[in-house]
């Protein structure tokens, strides 16, 4: 704690509720952040990471308790703070990046006048200085055109514009700390590396960064120091280096292990035994497509009445008992690809054959006593249950119409469903919302193998889980597909989780596949450009390391 | 923008001008502008034909209602059995109908006659059709209108007020929306004349004129809107508040009342606003009780006369008229929207 740091921290305790509802979520947090410095908050959901992130600007929220021993920003003691001179603070000594810069941005204005908020209320300059400052600090920030952009609405700019706009509001008044919390977390991989730049150069013009984030690789990059946290605790501290690649904490080993990558490939990722089943060599990869794409196109009318080719040209086959891994950027066309193969968009033109057959061009009272064929598990199971329902009803409405006559013999195959994807049936009688994130997935897979398909599409089934959580499903997915011989088409934005799962990898771009073949040479051996820039952009461990 | 630019105003109020013009999304600039803006119209053109259906369907249903009266419509349309119309009367009504000729021709006449503007003579008020509604329709539009900024205004303040304090607060301000929304008017209207215009005497209880006479009837129609309305604002607002570009904005150092006013409150008039729409419809239904109850001139009171007489011409014609009120305060509401969301200008 040298008198130079730039926020000193020792003891912080956060808790919400009052009496006998009082529950601590941060127990005790101590670490200071030089000027210049990166330390890096790692924690899965839960750990209490963006609480204490909020608590540094008076901002744990409404009905929250924060107590401290030191709290000190730039050598000045805030912990008795009132709303003053918090407000003082904030923007001024303290800049703070959210994730997600659709919803962190206000919808309804435009982005330049978030930035001049914030100069606005420090009283900096006049309106003509204000007006020139937003400009340069769009500049800045890497934000083309920028006297267009500063009066275009967040949701009019892509997701890497808006993340930059947001950080040149945060910076606007250039503060000595910069708090930045899941700042790439909604991004594409590229764009990712693009903010991770953009927060590098502020690091290097001095800048005290404190970054929260649930992804290990982004810290790798950019982090001087790690903070591991656990049930508002922090369980491990010190040099990246020494954290990611010599971690003495058993947490930060198993979360370590859980990040899928290419030393991963066909090795278990969580120690969670009661989600194996059995362990072992994967299946012989029969010749005989399952699937057989040829020439997709799809376009849609824009808003503007202009044609959009979502997808265009697209071929491929999916072998029985095979994983094919789809990869890409958002807008790339990955989920209109799935949703071809579905049958729930026709193709403008191409085609798709299952079992050989004609699949994409039928009329739909043929087609329907097939579609047990293909399932789907999708990012947010939540959005795709009945909340009303129970679990048992869920799985029980997917069972093939007739098969199960008896509800003795409908109640046999829902426990056998879900004792294939780890659950009980003490999870009948239950509610999605009453599921942890996990459990609901598990639901939906369960849900998804219920008519014993040939192949579930899988569109983005495990971005939205904390890393030890995906580690547990992606094991399970592999453990059923050993057992039932099913085929994936899994559809991801994430490079590890694409190069752990697939056999064969599909990398898409602007709607057209650039590249195709089996995992390991895609991963070793690129070469399409936009492959080579894709695996370029993306912060693994690995490569921190060097 | 360039104007503002170069204005060197220093005092708060100032710049909160400056905000509005510098960024706001302004269409001269910026390649898709002839795009985002043709978005925003196409809108407006499309309520304004929904509109002109609206309307042709409120004929037709008036037109199905005074042909399913028992007796002669020549008759009705003269002014009811019980005026005793002259035959003379009863002939020229048939003849400008065409009630001798089949339905079709009587239906195609009818529109025409409403197109022309011709909606016949009310026998009730001894005088034209038009004239009794242009002598009634502004005391109407009036009240209604004032009832509606009324209603806003208590929306907004009961939103901006008591969403997200202390718990107390919090439960009185949901409270009293959802009393005042489950008034009902007639026993208000009493309530309210009792209290201000018998026991304390502050307002004249009938016929003041101007603002004075207009502020009872006003609340009356008001409060229970502004519960209902503010039922709306007040979630919206709630969920605006919980949104992360808040916790943005107070990160840049703007207080809580700053982020209610600057952020939340133009998330929480979007859904007021098309309520406001419906609104106007259930203001002008409203003003029949309190235009009777106050003894105020106005559309309802004239509804209600025809209404009770049989003055079959006026019945249309009010009827009709209403439903034009209700198109274009929707147009008007739409136009307002496309304002209020920028979003709606930009699909791009």
């Amino acid at each position: 704690m040298s008198a130079k740091a730039a926020l000193t921290v020792s003891d912080l305790h956060v808790g919400f509720g009052a009496g006998s509802d009082y529950r601590e979520v941060v127990k005790g947090v101590s670490f200071s952040l030089d000027p210049g410095e990166c330390l890096a908050i790692v924690g899965e959901s839960g750990s209490g990471k963006s609480v204490t992130a909020r608590a540094l600007i008076g901002l744990a929220g409404s009905g929250s308790r924060v107590a401290a021993s030191t709290l000190e920003l730039h050598g000045r003691d805030v912990r008795e703070a009132n709303d003053r001179t918090w407000r003082g603070i904030r923007g001024k000594d303290v800049g703070f990046v959210l994730q997600d810069a659709l919803v962190s941005l206000d919808p309804l204005r435009p982005v330049g006048k978030e930035i001049v908020e914030a100069l606005k209320l420090h009283r900096w300059g006049d309106a003509k200085s204000r007006h020139a400052r937003v400009l340069e600090l769009l500049e800045q920030v890497g934000v083309p055109e920028p006297q267009i952009r500063a009066r275009q609405l967040p949701g009019e700019l892509s997701g890497g514009l808006r993340q930059r706009a947001l950080i040149a509001s945060a910076i606007a008044l250039d503060p000595g700390v910069l708090i930045a919390d899941e700042p790439t977390t909604a991004l594409d991989v590229t764009v990712q590396a693009q903010i991770l730049e953009l927060l590098e150069q502020t690091k290097a013009r001095g800048k005290a960064l404190l970054v929260i984030s649930h992804d290990l690789a982004v810290v790798s990059r950019l982090a001087d120091r790690v903070a591991v946290m656990n049930q508002g605790v922090i369980v491990e501290y010190g040099p990246t280096s020494e954290v990611l690649f010599n971690p003495r904490d058993s947490y930060t080993r198993r979360l370590l292990d859980a990040v899928p990558s290419t030393h991963s490939r066909r090795a278990r990722l969580s120690g969670d035994a009661s989600s194996s089943i059995a362990a072992g060599a994967k299946p012989v990869v029969t010749g005989k497509p399952i699937i057989t794409a040829e020439n997709l196109t799809k376009s849609y009318k824009g808003p503007d009445g202009v044609n959009r080719t979502v997808v265009k040209d697209v071929s491929f086959e999916l072998g029985i008992g095979e994983t094919l891994g789809v990869v890409g950027e958002s807008g790339s066309g990955k989920t209109t690809v799935a949703r071809l193969v579905l049958a729930v968009t026709a193709p403008d033109s191409g085609r798709v054959l299952v079992n050989g057959e004609d699949w994409s061009s039928i009329p739909e009272k043929l087609r329907r006593p097939s579609r047990r064929l293909i399932t789907s598990v999708y990012q947010d199971p939540l959005s795709s249950f009945d909340p009303r329902w129970t679990v048992g009803r869920i799985i029980t409405d997917a069972l093939p119409a007739g098969e199960y006559p008896t509800p003795v013999a409908r109640r046999a195959r829902v426990d056998e469903l879900l004792g294939l994807v780890g659950l009980g049936p003490e999870h009948l009688a239950r509610r999605p919302l009453h599921l942890s994130g996990g459990q609901r997935q598990r639901v939906a897979i369960a849900r998804a193998l219920a008519p014993e398909p040939a192949v579930i599409v899988c569109d983005e089934s495990v971005s939205a889980l904390d890393v030890s959580i995906q580690a547990q499903v992606l094991d399970l997915l592999a453990d059923i597909q050993q057992q039932l011989g099913v085929s994936y088409l899994f559809i991801s934005h994430d490079l590890g989780v694409i190069h752990h799962v697939s056999d064969r990898i599909l990398v898409m771009h602007n709607g057209r596949i650039v590249e195709q073949g089996p995992a390991d040479e895609i991963f070793t051996s690129p070469r399409d450009p936009y492959t080579q820039q894709l695996l370029s952009s993306l912060p693994t461990l690995e490569k921190a390391h060097v | 923008m360039t104007a503002t630019a170069t204005a060197t105003a220093t005092e708060p109020t100032r710049f909160e001008d400056d905000l509005d013009s510098d960024f706001s999304a302004d269409f001269s600039a910026g390649a898709t502008g002839a795009n985002r803006r043709g978005g925003g119209w196409r809108r407006v053109a499309r309520t304004v034909g929904t509109g002109i259906l609206v309307l042709w369907g409120a004929a037709t249903v008036t037109f199905i209602a005074v042909n399913a009266m028992p007796g002669n419509p020549a008759i009705a349309m003269a002014g009811g059995a019980g005026s005793h119309p002259s035959k003379a009367l009863v002939a020229a009504v048939t003849a400008q109908y065409g009630f001798d000729k089949p339905l079709v021709i009587q239906y195609l006449m009818y529109l025409l006659q409403l197109v022309q503007g011709h909606l016949g003579f009310s026998s009730s008020q001894k005088m034209q059709v038009v004239d009794v509604i242009a002598q009634s329709i502004w005391p109407t539009l009036l009240l209604t209108g004032s009832a509606l900024v009324l209603a806003w205004v208590i929306a907004i303040a009961s939103s901006l007020l008591t969403v997200r304090r202390r718990r107390a607060v919090s439960s009185l301000g949901s409270g009293l929306e959802v009393l005042s929304a489950a008034l009902p008017q007639y026993w208000l209207g009493i309530v309210l004349l009792e209290v201000f215009a018998f026991s304390l005497g502050w307002i004249p209880a009938t016929g003041g004129t101007g603002v004075v006479g207009l502020i009872l009837p006003a609340l009356t129609l008001a409060i229970p809107l502004a519960g209902f309305m503010s039922q709306v604002t007040r979630d919206e607002f709630d969920a605006a508040l919980e949104q992360p570009f808040v916790v943005s904005a107070r990160a840049r150092g703007m207080s809580d009342g700053g982020v209610r006013v600057r952020h939340a409150l133009r998330h929480a008039i979007l859904p007021g606003l098309t309520l406001s729409g419906w609104a106007i419809g259930s203001l002008i239904s409203g003003a029949v009780i309190v235009e009777t109850l106050f003894s105020r001139n106005g559309l309802g009171g004239a509804l209600l006369g025809a209404v009770t007489q049989q003055d079959m011409p006026l019945t249309v014609g009010v009827t009709l008229i209403v439903a034009l009120t209700y198109v274009i305060a929707n147009i008007v509401v739409d136009a307002f929207y496309v304002i209020a969301d920028p979003r709606l200008r930009s699909r791009s």
